[in-house]
């Protein structure tokens, strides 16, 4: 049979999603982060 | 199956309200459209990690700063965040040559032949051959004062004990060897370069 000489097209994957851990860290960071309003200022606070 | 239910306006209006698990929702009900769209330009799951996160963060701060005003149009917003980040993914790329260890691994991309090849070998003997001759020109109290530092090494106040004359006669014979080197070489238009 021919070869192919075509560059290899990576193969389709069927379980494509972000890590568990990845979700867990957006989360945290969502509870953590904070907009503290002064004036017409707004400011970002990460709590810990 | 309940959160199917609730539209993304309404969760992210209870997610500015401060229900956190609104976010939950929107996340996993997006995720792999998301991922998805992210692999299918970058194809590494490391970076597609990265962009994915780097959106949300986004994504979050500016539903907290009270920034986002398209409801009904969350998907969408947050794929052209996607597509923004992966765009500047690859402007950073082009910008900073990296080590590519995706594909096939070609050990000739780290490692590299430091020593000359044949040509510039000859190359150099050739120059060598010529600064000799070069030398052998000089008058012969420069010439002994060069070679005795340059070839052998030696120390100013070694080639002072050893010729008899002092330091500074031995530092300015140098002086005047290399200053009628260069004047040769300049007359003659000699390239010494490899």
């Amino acid at each position: 049979m021919a070869k192919l000489y075509s560059e290899k097209i990576p193969q389709k994957q069927d379980n494509l999603n972000p890590k568990k851990e990845t979700i867990d860290f957006l989360l945290n960071y969502s509870k953590a982060l904070s907009v503290i309003h002064c004036n017409k200022l707004k400011f970002e606070a990460l709590l810990n | 199956m309940k959160h199917e239910l609730i539209t993304d306006a309404v969760l992210v209006r209870n997610y500015l309200q401060g229900d956190e698990s609104a976010l939950s929702v929107l996340i996993s009900r997006h995720k792999q459209k998301i991922y998805s769209f992210i692999y299918s330009k970058v194809y590494d799951r490391d970076i597609t990690e990265d962009i994915f996160q780097d959106t949300f963060i986004k994504v979050i701060k500016t539903l907290k700063l009270g920034k986002y005003n398209e409801e009904g149009k969350f998907l969408p917003w947050v794929m052209r965040i996607a597509h923004n980040l992966v765009i500047d993914h690859f402007r950073r790329n082009n910008r900073m040559p990296k080590f590519d260890n995706a594909g096939e691994f070609s050990i000739f991309s780290v490692l590299s032949d430091a020593s000359l090849d044949a040509e510039k070998q000859l190359i150099k003997e050739q120059i060598e051959c010529d600064l000799r001759r070069l030398i052998e020109e000089l008058p012969e109290d420069q010439k002994d004062v060069l070679v005795m530092r340059m070839y052998k090494d030696m120390s100013f106040k070694e080639i002072s004990d050893k010729t008899g004359v002092s330091i500074n006669t031995a530092l300015g014979r140098m002086r005047y060897a290399l200053i009628n080197l260069r004047k040769v070489i300049d007359q003659k238009n000699i390239i010494l370069t490899n």
